[in-house]
């Protein structure tokens, strides 16, 4: 049905708008990014830099209006902001699951566990009742929820965070999707359940040969989970590169900020060195900065900086880097 | 470690669905007035289903040797100016004001909810062209309303039920449209939307049992409501026709009399008030003893 070589998904200058009081708030402005098969990208940046926004257009699952969704987003071959409602709805749970930040509040609590994993079930796969349940009780098993059977007849409040969170993550993947967006699926947990959650999701990728979009602001999960990273800063990319390559070798200022603010246990300070932060405020969405977004905060400015946009350079190993240093570079 | 926590964890949580339950019984009993309220109705209920066997003659045959007698022995409230039974009237009277105040309610129930669900969720045009009809109903007084609806359909039982429902239906449009403004942004509402659940599911299964518990309250209350307000039709002789017993009937036929038989018109008074204060009992309760973040 759909080739095998080529990105499963490829979104192309994607540009999400909120039409406020205040004025138009530009939360996605012009991202490129291709997601392949079996891969997981990491996608980071501070609050508000538009990365919740960008699986929520992939979905869009924002109201239109005040939300405006432009560009492309081909999934398979399918632009999925020219499907239909019935259409889009097809997608997701089907080829694109979803999992939230708030595993408390992501379950219905007057519906047990078990009726919302089959009922997604039913909607998407031709399934009866007992099918469904059945499928339901295994996918919990999958998860790791120990006594699936009793447990699928409960009611969420019974569970605990991780507990839920794994509920989430069968109900996601209970109809093998092809893409899970993952929007900082443990940021609510503390760490001990972050990490067996993270490990249970690399299982069931593995598994289930999916591709994972990874959310997150904790560059140590990136670390572990993703092959390759997107860094988002308001509302644009400025760097991609694979994992390694990024930690290792980060171009862009803001990522040698974001990477310079991590503490590492072990690491000696001389004299009182205080850990590294990158200075100042994510700027005010309606009052961009001219010329690069980043330059207020950005150590290394030159006059270029506050004049125009810093064009998106390629380099090797599939890099991309949006600066003028990296411009400036090339043009020697 | 994390197996010794899971299996406590499994054990307690077994017994919280039945605790949850049993605190929502227990605060409800601990509400003396609630509990009032609800006998006041059970015994309104048990009255109204015995009728026969409480009162084995016919309530309506008139029998004018025995008019306006005072409470004795024999007719332990009474006989009004044709010499019925105020006790037999009254017994048969709380079938048709507990049948008023249920097709009432289930008159605004029925549209007023499926309305303010449509009105909360889809929001828009729907949104306003409910809303302002709404604000256009609410800006009658509630009786005023039943009166002028009763003028259009006629008298009669059924009509009284219609007038008092239609009167109904803002209210709770207007409280339905308000919880589901509120649910409708709850994450698992947006869960339910990303794993391609259809508006009409997440409308009727996700939302409604989600704001069921402020509807509950608000059904008690507007059961009062309801028994008022077909009492004061039935008084002002446009509700439920004569010689049918119905309480604001005999209140306003006993008026007359207030001065030389006060007891014709007193003891429907009590019936009215008594059935009233328990539906309002009954709800201030429930309220109470039901989840606290939903508090009207």
């Amino acid at each position: 049905m759909s080739e095998q070589s080529g990105p499963l998904l490829t979104i192309r200058g994607l540009r999400t708008r909120f039409h406020t009081y205040e004025g138009v708030v530009n939360a996605v402005d012009g991202l490129d990014i291709e997601v392949f098969r079996g891969e997981t990208l990491g996608l980071v940046g501070e609050s508000g830099c538009g990365k919740s926004v960008t699986a929520l257009s992939i979905l869009r699952l924002l109201p239109c209006p005040p939300a405006e969704i432009q560009g492309q987003i081909l999934f398979d071959g399918t632009n999925l902001l020219d499907l239909d409602r019935e259409g889009i709805r097809n997608i997701r749970g089907g080829d694109i699951s979803m999992i939230f930040q708030e595993p408390m509040t992501s379950l219905n609590p007057v519906l047990t566990i078990g009726e919302q994993i089959s009922e997604t079930l039913r909607r998407h796969k031709d399934m009866t009742r007992r099918e469904a349940w059945r499928r339901c009780v295994e996918m919990l098993q999958l998860v790791q929820i120990p006594g699936p059977k009793s447990r699928s007849r409960e009611y969420p409040h019974k569970l605990s965070g991780g507990m839920r969170q794994r509920a989430m993550i069968a109900m996601a993947l209970s109809c093998n999707p092809k893409l899970l967006l993952a929007d900082e699926p443990t940021t609510a947990l503390d760490v001990t359940i972050q990490a067996q959650i993270m490990t249970l999701m690399a299982r069931l990728k593995e598994e289930f040969e999916a591709s994972i979009v990874l959310i997150t602001h904790d560059l140590g999960i990136i670390a572990e989970m993703a092959s390759r990273v997107v860094v988002m800063y308001a509302g644009k990319m400025v760097e991609e590169a694979p994992v390694k390559e990024l930690f290792k070798d980060p171009r862009h200022p803001y990522t040698q900020g974001l990477l310079g603010s991590i503490p590492v246990i072990g690491r000696k300070f001389d004299g009182g060195q205080r850990l590294q932060e990158i200075p100042g405020i994510v700027p005010n969405p309606l009052e961009m900065p001219l010329g690069c977004r980043f330059n207020p905060r950005c150590p290394r400015t030159m006059p270029i900086c506050h004049q125009q946009e810093p064009p998106v350079v390629r380099l090797a190993d599939h890099r991309r880097v949006s600066c003028w240093l990296e411009a400036n570079k090339r043009d020697d | 470690m994390t197996e010794t926590t899971q299996a406590t964890d499994t054990r307690t949580q077994g017994r919280s669905a039945d605790r949850r339950m049993g605190r929502f019984w227990s605060k409800l009993k601990r509400n003396k007035a609630a509990m009032l309220g609800g006998l006041l109705l059970l015994l309104y209920i048990v009255t109204a289903l015995l009728a026969p066997v409480l009162y084995p003659g016919n309530p309506s045959a008139p029998n004018l040797m025995k008019s306006l007698e005072p409470p004795s022995l024999k007719e332990p409230l009474g006989t009004d100016e044709l010499g019925r039974s105020i006790l037999g009237r009254i017994i048969y009277g709380s079938r048709v004001s507990l049948l008023i105040a249920l097709g009432a309610v289930s008159v605004g129930l029925l549209l007023g909810v499926p309305l303010g669900l449509v009105s909360g969720y889809y929001g828009g045009k729907s949104d306003f062209m409910i809303q302002r009809v709404t604000d256009t109903m609410l800006a009658f007084p509630g009786f005023l309303l039943a009166l002028a609806l009763v003028a259009v359909l006629g008298v009669g039982l059924k009509n009284a039920m219609i007038s008092v429902g239609i009167g109904m239906i803002p209210l709770y449009i207007r409280l339905v449209r308000g919880c589901v403004l509120s649910v409708r942004e709850e994450v698992y509402v947006e869960a339910a939307k990303a794993v391609g659940t259809r508006d009409r599911v997440i409308l009727f299964r996700h939302i409604l049992p989600n704001v069921m518990v402020p509807i509950t309250v608000q059904t008690s209350l507007m059961m009062g409501m309801a028994i008022l307000f077909a009492a004061g039709l039935g008084f002002l002789g446009i509700g439920v026709q004569p010689p049918t017993p119905e309480w604001g009937t005999m209140l306003g036929s006993g008026r007359a009399y207030i001065f030389n038989a006060p007891h014709v018109a007193t003891f429907p008074g009590i019936a009215i008030f008594l059935a009233v204060l328990s539906f309002n009992l009954l709800g201030d309760g429930l309220r109470d003893a039901l989840d606290p973040r939903f508090k009207l």
